[in-house]
């Protein structure tokens, strides 16, 4: 068992996972930067240390920094949370080296998932279904790669291998188009990620997110705690997440879930992940897998029972893992909704004083916010302030409750988007279940 | 020690969130301390919620937490750029860099802070006497915490 935890985010997630830690006895370490200082989860910790000015680069991206607050305050092991150093394998790597423990996968396993190319190489050897595609990098051979595009057929997407998260991407319908395209995305790619190297897809004109929940203990046991439908998104940004992926027939769901368990045994992964498909016309295609804990993981926590982020540190510590797959019973339905401090109208960031904060309860409502009465929004950082989760036995009554939950919440001072959740749990098509990933963007340009 | 001496001490100490202040001069060396005599970990308090704010003070480790200094302390003090160990002499056998009173120029070297395995030199950033050393030797230091007053 891990005896004192680093903390290396902030917001949202540094109190989650300071809950887990104190749940489990495990002393807690906050770093923050010097505009962080009045976060919740810094007044609660055992500890906390200012590791930089505001800037991410300084603070939260620092790795030198972070790792001399392990060592200051003889950490065990850091939680890097999401977003920031959490998918990256030199931290992964240096923290390891240093003798301390990086709460989740191995550096090699970071890489292996990082580069999409050889992430899609080993879902295929172990049977994930994945788009049909170049598999594999493409080349100077332009009528290679002219032939792969006719074989997969248009449209089709190139995808920057070190890009992720809808970033370093450009469709093309039209042959006459493709090799241009993939000189400009290449170019893009190389200057965003230090990379140029590109594959191709298959573009998928109607698909819906959605998302498995894997946990491994690093020995080759590996379990999933079910799906997640995270369709309803603004520029690659997801809005609303849900779990169980609403319409899917079960014997689908299951084989697909099947394969995600058999790659992760494959590469002896080791805590928590999520592996991300598009999903049309009842066919899955891996698209990528995230290595880390996910925003929306309290959506999976409340169908399932399981406490990720427990279950994180305790992998983490060397336990094994605390359920078998038989153990795992998905009951209900959750919805999450994620707040975030930005203007209705422009989706601008609004930082600024949170002059009077209430968060709406009762049963089936849980919310994951670092916000109280007074505290300050700060400008440096993601604008998300909040996460509205809200559960119930069927869709239905979820969706109606998270409708309930949203007007009872109040926060006076700064902008949010809580009015654009509020019509999202009205909307008719959203109610009805299974649209896909362009519906939002669609349904906001009216 | 001057008695005057002792009382500014006592005023810095109070109008800060400083446990503890001690100064050498020479033969001679002061300590005070706020409330009880021993350096411990001061117990987790907890004021009454305003509101919906919950508002705990969180128990800093020795020595890990940001003294806040007064204004003028503040603006005297030379901050650390990093997180690390503080060291006041340039290895443990030598004597400090700098004591108080002592008068440094802009670039000299005051203190060291290590960080994994690396002594990173601090230079005073202005000309003055040393007022103050804020943190023991050997102590974690945090990021923009002040280190030593140079009046």
């Amino acid at each position: 068992m891990l005896k004192k935890v680093l903390i290396a985010n902030r917001g949202e997630i540094a109190l989650r996972v300071l809950r887990a830690c104190k749940q489990l006895g495990i002393k807690t370490v906050a770093v923050h930067s010097t505009a962080d200082k009045d976060l919740m989860h810094v007044r609660l910790a055992d500890e906390s240390v200012c590791i930089g000015p505001p800037s991410p680069t300084e603070s939260y991206l620092n790795i030198p920094s972070i790792i001399s607050a392990m060592e200051v305050t003889e950490a065990d092991a850091v939680h890097p949370g999401y977003g920031f150093l959490s998918e990256n394998a030199d931290f992964a790597e240096q923290v390891e080296n240093s003798g301390f423990t990086f709460i989740g996968p191995t550096a090699e396993t970071i890489r292996m998932m990082g580069d999409k190319v050889s992430a899609i190489k080993v879902m295929i050897e172990a049977g994930v279904p994945t788009v049909p595609g170049s598999n594999g990098p493409l080349d100077n051979d332009d009528a290679r790669t002219l032939q792969i595009a006719r074989d997969i057929g248009y449209p089709v997407i190139i995808k920057a291998a070190a890009g992720g998260g809808g970033r370093g991407m450009r469709v093309v319908y039209d042959e006459a188009d493709l090799l241009s395209s993939i000189h400009v995305t290449q170019t893009e790619a190389q200057s965003f990620f230090g990379s140029g190297i590109c594959y191709l897809e298959k573009y998928l004109e109607n698909p819906r997110h959605v998302e498995i929940q894997v946990l491994g203990d690093g020995q080759g046991n590996a379990i999933h705690l079910g799906d997640r439908d995270c369709s309803l998104q603004r520029r690659h940004q997801k809005v609303i997440e849900e779990a169980p992926a609403p319409g899917i027939p079960d014997p689908i769901r299951a084989e697909v879930a099947a394969t995600c368990i058999r790659a992760c045994e494959q590469i002896k992964y080791r805590g928590a992940g999520t592996l991300e498909f598009l999903y049309q016309d009842e066919r899955f295609y891996f698209i990528e897998m995230n290595t880390r804990v996910q925003v929306e993981h309290p959506v999976t926590e409340q169908v399932s029972g399981v406490d990720i982020v427990r279950e994180q540190l305790l992998i983490a510590g060397g336990s094994p893992l605390s359920y078998k797959q038989s153990d795992i019973v998905i009951k209900g339905h959750s919805f999450e909704c994620r707040i975030n401090a930005e203007d209705p109208a422009t989706f601008l960031p609004s930082p600024g004083k949170v002059t009077m904060f209430h968060a709406p309860g009762g049963n089936g409502v849980r919310v994951d916010s670092h916000l109280y009465s007074g505290y300050t929004v700060p400008p440096f950082y993601d604008s998300l302030i909040a996460k509205v989760i809200c559960s119930a036995d069927t869709r239905e009554e979820a969706l109606k409750r998270m409708e309930i939950a949203l007007e009872e919440m109040l926060i006076d001072g700064i902008s949010s988007n809580i009015a654009l959740h509020k019509d999202l749990a009205r909307d008719n098509e959203f109610k009805k279940g299974g649209v896909n990933i362009h519906y939002l963007e669609k349904k906001l340009k009216l | 020690m001057d008695i005057r001496k002792v009382k500014k001490l006592i005023e810095l100490l109070e109008a800060s969130d400083i446990a503890e202040i001690e100064i050498k001069e020479g033969e001679e060396s002061v300590r005070i301390s706020r409330g009880s005599s021993s350096v411990q970990p001061q117990a987790v308090t907890y004021q009454m919620p305003q509101a919906a704010a919950p508002a705990p003070a969180a128990a800093p480790a020795a020595g890990a937490s940001t003294p806040s200094a007064t204004p003028a302390a503040s603006a005297n003090a030379v901050k650390s750029p990093m997180v690390g160990t503080f060291y006041s002499s340039p290895s443990p056998s030598s004597p400090p860099f700098v004591e108080v009173g002592k008068h440094v120029k802009a670039g000299d070297v005051i203190c060291i802070v290590e960080a994994m395995k690396m002594m990173n030199q601090i230079e005073a950033d202005h000309a003055g006497i040393v007022e103050a050393i804020l943190v023991n030797d050997g102590e974690p230091v945090e990021f923009d915490q002040p280190l030593i007053v140079i009046a």
